[in-house]
């Protein structure tokens, strides 16, 4: 395994990513950022690139930055476990979840 | 490269800051008619107040495009008994609203008298109100000649009033026809229409500029408010605003009684920004404020609770049965056609249901049968209706990749296995006083939305900023200068910047559980005289021990840093109105050991709070102050021209 730097760093937020960006398809244009009422993005340093997610935890998850962006296939929403849903097959009576 | 530590661990050193920062930079801006707060009630009164032709200034936290409760969306427009075809009256509908005590008359009366128009030009300017694609043709509620959608909510029970789960009888609908008053949209259509229409009508718009106090003519609490300052929150620079009338529309607070800072998506059911800043500025400035007392337990939208909307039954899950782990149908209404939009279960049919569940008659947990859906109802809820809030869109589309099918899957309830205490987490109520003008008792300031001591919803919240816009631009057109104090603005400066002069000390995640803390030890459940004036000397100790101790390393923090004084000023606030309620409350959520009788009728009132020269001053208001709705809505609004007909 490639030796990896090894940084002092503190504990990510919980939530820690509210989203994930792909940056094959984001072009980077930061209409995200613009309609995020709470900030949780920057641009990124790097034109073109997607957003930086600065401020995960104070995602109230809106949806606002998914459903606005430009670039269908960009974005998409990455829910924390304990808010993923429970549902049932009616005809098999088999519980399922949202476990992507 | 997405995340933060992304860069960390390939660059070995944090992105530098993205804004320009400037801290030490002043801005002055002159205006006629400036609008605090750029969600729903703001934008409204913002194209309300440019229609009439005079300048207009709205300074909003966020971005205005999508900022707000209300800003991700809307699916009910609540209460427009004026639309074409409602079967009611909207003077009675409107009296029916504001039966329950402690109710704001004013903002009842002009949202049903001014509901439908405030739609119609919702739709002039873009907003999408009819099922103009034939999507839905066959769902019930659904107009052909209009192509208008109606929603069982409230047609003919109104479930949001305890008890009155009973039809109600008005004398406009004496067969009892359905009400009609609430309409679905697709709101979601609406907030990126307002802002569009503002900067089309040349309001300059401030987005991410916090405003952090309001200004007083001389500087004097109680007196005239002739502006504001504000903080861009992205670059530091502080904003003077000065102006001739202003709307105060940065609705409420959500967050006092919460500890936790992180999970706020699910911690709270409005986003972080709300934060009590607007009440906490008019308090400074010297407005009596009421209802300050009331605070409401939230079940739902807690992070101790599953998340809001994520689970059937919740609200907007229109016409959805619920039914046991086994299929076995339950007595719990379905918000649809069948049980008259009622929302929760009648206390009787809830025993029944506890019962059966201690019994084993009924299997925990419980279901939403979508699959035993009419096709046509199961796409107005699941695809509209919860596909026209931002919010709810999520929903549909992870639970959609996840695999949910509505037409073959039971949605979860959550009812019952999440625990059914209450979470410790309230939401705080209350707001400025305000006359038929909409005006608060200090000049020169108006007030809409959630801001005004009301239940918030959107059409509220559109209706009385749009009607507060045009009163305060009325007011602007015969109000002379008035000059602001440098003092007052210097005072404020050294207030906004202290935290980023420091570089250590406390965070302002730490100082708000703190005050978090100090208000659940000393303001929930258990109220007495001892306890309230504890709990104010614990946010005193806040204020002198802690506060000197808060920093912020960029604008962003600074802001949140700010967000935290006016909390504590929001706790003070309903520290000083719960001393001053010497009787417990039903309506007010508001129980005091020491005064243990319920709703004494001497206590039947309004309880009013302001700051006069520094020292609080409580009052009181009949509960009637509103007086004749009808007529005194009338008298004021003699040359009110229903929809804009101007370009
Ligand atoms: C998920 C969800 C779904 C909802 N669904 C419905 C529905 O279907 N039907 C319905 O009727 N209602 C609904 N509501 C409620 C409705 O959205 C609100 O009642 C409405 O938005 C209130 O409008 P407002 O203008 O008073 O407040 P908001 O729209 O919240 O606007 C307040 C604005 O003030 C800004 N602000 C705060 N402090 C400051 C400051 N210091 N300086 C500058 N700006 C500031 C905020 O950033 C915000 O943009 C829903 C709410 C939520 C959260
Ligand atoms: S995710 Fe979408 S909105 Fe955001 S930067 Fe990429 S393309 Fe633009
Ligand atoms: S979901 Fe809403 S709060 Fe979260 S990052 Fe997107 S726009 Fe911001």
């Amino acid at each position: 395994m490639a030796q990896k730097k090894t940084y002092a760093l503190p504990n990510v937020t919980t939530p820690g990513t509210p989203v994930i960006f792909h940056p094959e398809v984001c072009n980077g244009c930061n209409h995200c950022v613009e309609v995020c009422q709470v900030d949780v993005y920057i641009p990124n340093p790097e034109k073109g690139k997607p957003p930086v997610i600065l401020h995960p935890d104070e995602c109230w998850y809106c949806g606002c930055c998914v459903n606005d962006c430009p670039r269908p296939g960009s974005i998409t929403f990455n829910w924390p476990v304990q808010q993923r849903a429970y549902w049932k097959d009616k005809a098999t009576g088999k519980v399922l979840r949202d476990s992507q | 490269m997405t995340r933060w530590h992304d860069f960390i661990e390939k660059d070995g050193k944090p992105p530098a800051w993205p804004y320009p920062i400037n801290y030490d930079r002043e801005q002055e801006i002159e205006t006629d008619v400036l609008v605090i707060g750029g969600g729903i009630a703001g934008c409204w009164a913002a194209i309300s107040a440019a229609r009439k032709g005079v300048r207009v200034a709205l300074v909003e936290k966020g971005d205005s495009i999508r900022s707000g409760a209300g800003g991700p969306g809307c699916d009910h427009w609540c209460n427009a008994p004026a639309n074409p075809l409602s079967n009611v009256d909207p003077d009675e509908w409107a009296e029916h609203m504001a039966e329950p005590p402690y109710s704001n008359g004013i903002g009842i009366q002009i949202q049903c008298r001014e509901d439908w128009d405030t739609l119609v030009e919702m739709e002039q300017i873009g907003g999408k109100i009819r099922d103009t694609k034939d999507e839905f043709t066959g769902a019930k509620g659904r107009d052909e000649k209009s192509k208008l959608m109606i929603s069982p909510r409230y047609t003919k029970v109104h479930s949001y009033i305890p008890g009155s789960q009973k039809p109600i009888t008005f004398k406009s609908n004496p067969e009892g026809k359905l009400n009609n008053v609430v309409i679905r949209v697709w709101g979601s259509t609406f907030k990126p229409a307002l802002k569009k229409e503002c900067k089309r009508l040349g309001v300059k718009i401030y987005d991410r500029v916090m405003v952090t106090s309001l200004l007083t003519e001389k500087g004097v609490q109680g007196a005239r408010v002739i502006g504001a300052t504000g903080l861009n929150n992205r670059t530091g620079e502080f904003m003077i605003f000065k102006s001739k009338a202003a709307v105060l529309a940065t609705a409420g607070d959500w967050s006092l009684y919460v500890l936790n800072t992180e999970l706020a998506g699910y911690n709270t059911f409005r986003s972080r920004n709300q934060t009590g800043d607007g009440v906490a500025m008019a308090w400074r400035a010297g407005a009596a404020l009421t209802v300050m007392e009331r605070t409401g337990i939230m079940m739902l939208g807690t992070g101790y609770k599953h998340t809001w909307y994520g689970g059937a039954g919740d609200a907007s899950y229109e016409n959805v049965p619920i039914v046991d782990a086994n299929g076995k149908r339950l007595p719990w209404p379905t918000q649809g056609w069948e049980d008259a939009g009622a929302m929760r279960p009648t206390p009787e049919d809830m025993e029944k249901i506890i019962k059966g569940v201690q019994s084993g008659e009924y299997t925990l947990p419980f279901y939403g049968d979508f699959p035993a859906m009419a096709e046509v109802e199961r796409r107005v809820t699941w695809n509209m209706m919860l596909g026209e809030e931002s919010t709810t869109k999520n929903i549909i589309d992870s639970y959609g990749k996840g695999g949910f099918d509505p037409a073959r899957h039971l949605l979860q309830n959550y009812n019952f296995i999440e625990g059914t205490s209450p979470s410790q987490w309230r939401s705080a109520g209350g707001g400025p006083v305000v006359d038929w003008d909409l005006k608060s008792t200090l000049d020169g300031l108006y007030v809409a939305g959630e801001q005004s001591y009301s239940a918030g919803d959107h059409s509220y919240a559109a209706s009385t900023g749009r009607y507060a816009g045009r009163k305060a631009a009325e007011f602007s057109r015969q109000a002379g200068d008035a000059k602001v104090l440098k003092d007052q603005v210097t005072l404020e400066k050294a207030r906004v910047y202290a935290p980023i002069k420091r570089s250590d000390g406390i965070d302002w995640k730490e100082l708000h559980a703190g005050i978090a803390r100090a208000m659940q030890y000393f303001c929930s459940e258990y109220k007495t005289e001892s306890l309230l004036k504890m709990g104010l000397d614990a946010l005193k100790e806040i204020e002198e021990v802690f506060v000197p101790r808060l920093y912020a390393i960029d604008p962003h923090k600074l802001m949140r840093s700010l967000e935290d004084l006016s909390l504590l000023n929001h706790g003070q606030i309903i520290l000083n109105a719960s001393l001053a309620r010497k009787a417990s409350s039903r309506m007010l959520n508001f129980f005091r050991i020491d005064f243990p009788k319920v709703d004494p009728p001497d206590w039947n009132k309004f309880v009013t709070v302001k700051l006069e020269n520094g020292k609080v001053k409580a009052g009181e208001l009949p509960l009637d102050y509103c007086g004749n709705m009808k007529a005194n809505y009338e008298a004021h609004n003699k040359d009110y021209a229903s929809v804009y007909k101007g370009k």
